[in-house]
């Protein structure tokens, strides 16, 4: 962003010998200037963002110190707060969400960019961009009429009597849950990834697939091995969009996850994530340092959101690097 | 004669749109839990006095209580009593007045059991603590003769989202339990010993329903409004009470005495023969000094027909009304709003 405004701000000198008129005419100091202000608006909003939660936390900051960040108590009674059961939710419940919304939203999206009729490929996306756009509190519903229930009768006594001797999947199965909230953000996000990640897909030029045909490659080996690591940056792009929206879903996770901030090995036991502890809470929250407390949480929750992008970025160079490919 | 109730209408019409820049405009914030008789007070207020209009939004008693102290709202309202604590944090003093009683109740799923079961004090607490942890426990056996209990786990339920209803089921706990009030403690939220967290009363009904052999507390006028069966739970008399608007406001006459002295007394466990132990009134949060007189006076008139004309509207609503003896101690203190 820095280098953008700094090339921004070279860009008149050559051009001030003319007249305002002219310059007005062509538009192009005009937009110059509002795509400017545009895209330091966002810089400005962050920063303001960062700046607000950092005050309003002082309290917080002050009475706790880095131990908010591995302290497993929340206690609004006794004002002792610490952030460790709600990293570990947010944490796990996005990756055991990106581990099955993965696999399921590349298949479905490989399908509809390589094998798929053209027409039902675009009614298929038309349908899944809708999907996109449905409230997190329908998800939430779902999850709590489909998804508990059956987690409760059917899919965690299976998982149970399967691998029940795995720490992770021990002990009492009540259908709410880090698996369960897992699940419900898989469904949540699977939409991004397909739709994102087939638009990318479809953006491979056709003489790479017919390349790697004629080198004697199957249709499998030819999507593979060429045309999806043409696509990863695309993809990759694709899967961070799903993991910031289950790093911040609040209502949907609330409604499932069992609200009890624990640090438990088991995937079936219930937990807790930040942004739904924010929205519970925040509301009814009385007292200095419990308030602050809660804006802390939302402070950490930036930095974990920020940490996150920051990784993205470098798997991308990094993957840009090793395959030589751009999308 | 048609003609002149016609003109006296016109010209009283006139008066009346004349008259609108005089409306004085109330902003308020706050509880959540009293929002739909405060919506039909207010707007029935509005229609009885169209010169005063009062706003209000129901954000949660915390974010009222933070509005009234930012001065951004004219008053707040509360589920939860200010404690001396909360009222040092304002720059200006502030009255309290309980407006209309809740109760909180027991409810339980426990499949092949259809008996309304009897609490004790102690089995809540200790169920709650996490230390009873099988339904056939003798502390809620004992009370339960002819009920045959099964001897599974149970699955306690709690509200995860911070509000009026934990601040009362906590304080009740609080009161009964020594253990409970020094590991736990009361407040809007608490840090459960055991449970699973729903959000709203919806949110612990649900869970409660679709969780066999599960336990869990929701407001009273909730339970009736949805047809839901309910516990019995012991007062402090020794007999099981099933919560009913009358064994509410019974809670509040009990307490009427205490209240003279400070209004904010918790009345959970209050005594009585027939009085339910777990309830609690609403609070509407008036600051003591308004300088704006028709703002003021506008408040006084409203809180002065609040306490009379209007408690008569709270039982449709299944809402406890304001004993006698409480309506007059409020009276009392609304002289003191200058």
């Amino acid at each position: 962003m820095g280098s953008d405004a700094s090339a921004v701000e070279r860009a008149p000198s050559p051009w001030a010998a003319r007249s305002l008129l002219r310059r007005l005419a062509t538009g192009d100091e005009v937009a110059h200037l509002v795509t400017l202000i545009f895209a330091a608006s966002i810089i400005v909003i962050t920063s303001l963002l960062v700046y607000q939660l950092w005050i309003t936390s002082a309290p917080s900051r002050t009475e706790f110190g880095w131990k908010f960040w591995i302290t497993r108590t929340w206690d609004p009674v006794f004002e002792h707060f610490g952030a460790l059961p709600f990293i570990y939710g947010t944490i796990l419940t996005s990756a055991i969400a990106l581990i099955i919304a993965l696999p399921l939203g590349l298949a479905a999206a490989v399908f509809l960019a390589e094998l798929a009729p053209r027409k039902l490929s675009d009614t298929t996306a038309f349908l899944i961009d809708l999907l996109a756009a449905v409230p997190s509190v329908i998800y939430g519903l779902l999850g709590i009429f489909l998804v508990v229930p059956l987690m409760r009768t059917v899919i965690g006594p299976a998982i149970q009597r399967a691998f029940g001797f795995l720490p992770i999947f021990s002990g009492p199965n009540f259908g709410v849950g880090f698996l369960t909230a897992g699940i419900v953000l898989a469904i949540m996000v699977v939409p991004f990834i397909i739709s994102v990640s087939r638009e990318v897909l479809l953006t491979v030029p056709r003489d790479q697939r017919e390349a790697a045909l004629a080198l004697g490659a199957t249709r499998w080996e030819s999507t593979w091995k060429v045309v999806v690591p043409w696509a990863r940056t695309g993809i990759m792009g694709s899967v961070f969009l799903a993991l910031a929206r289950a790093v911040g879903e609040t209502m949907a996770v609330t409604m499932v996850i069992g609200n009890s901030p624990r640090v438990a090995a088991s995937l079936f036991a219930p937990g807790y994530t930040i942004a739904a502890v924010l929205a519970n809470e925040f509301n009814e929250a009385f007292g200095t340092i419990y308030r602050s407390s809660l804006i802390e949480l939302g402070l950490v929750l930036f930095l974990i959101t920020f940490i996150l992008n920051g990784l993205a970025r470098l798997l991308i160079l990094a993957a840009e690097r090793g395959g030589g490919h751009a999308s | 004669m048609k003609k002149t109730i016609l003109m006296v209408c016109l010209l009283l019409g006139l008066a009346v749109s004349l008259g609108a820049d005089s409306t004085v405009l109330l902003n308020a914030a706050g509880a959540t839990f009293p929002y739909p008789i405060y919506s039909k007070w207010f707007s029935v207020y509005h229609d009885n006095h169209p010169d005063a209009q009062i706003n209000y939004q129901s954000i949660g008693s915390g974010g009222g209580i933070q509005q009234l102290k930012a001065g951004t709202v004219d008053f707040g309202a509360s589920d939860m009593p200010l404690n001396d604590q909360l009222l040092g944090q304002f720059s200006f003093k502030i009255i309290q007045f309980p407006t209309v009683l809740g109760a909180v109740v027991p409810t339980y799923n426990i499949p092949g059991v259809s008996a309304e079961l009897k609490f004790t004090p102690q089995a809540l607490a200790d169920i709650f603590l996490g230390k009873v942890t099988k339904w056939n426990d003798a502390e809620i056996a004992g009370s339960n003769p002819g009920v045959q209990l099964p001897a599974n786990d149970i699955v306690v339920i709690h509200r995860s989202d911070g509000s009026g209803t934990t601040f009362v089921w906590t304080d009740y706990l609080s009161k009964v339990s020594q253990d409970w009030k020094d590991k736990v403690g009361s407040n809007t939220s608490v840090n459960w010993p055991v449970g699973l967290g729903g959000k709203g009363n919806e949110g612990v009904s649900g869970l409660v329903q679709q969780t066999p052999n599960s336990i869990g507390y929701v407001e009273l006028i909730y339970a009736i409004q949805n047809k839901m069966g309910y516990g019995l739970v012991q007062n402090s008399a020794g007999k099981f009470i099933k919560a009913s608007l009358a064994s509410v406001s019974e809670a509040a006459s009990g307490a009427a005495e205490k209240m003279k002295s400070d209004i904010r007394i918790s009345i959970t466990n209050a005594p009585g023969a027939t009085t339910y132990p777990i309830c609690s009134f609403t609070y509407l949060l008036i600051p003591e000094k308004i300088s704006d007189a028709a703002k003021r006076d506008a408040i006084k008139n409203f809180l002065h027909w609040m306490l009379t004309d209007g408690q008569g509207m709270v039982e449709a609503l299944n809402y406890g009304r304001l004993p006698k003896a409480v309506v007059a101690i409020e009276m009392t203190h609304l002289s003191e709003i200058q």
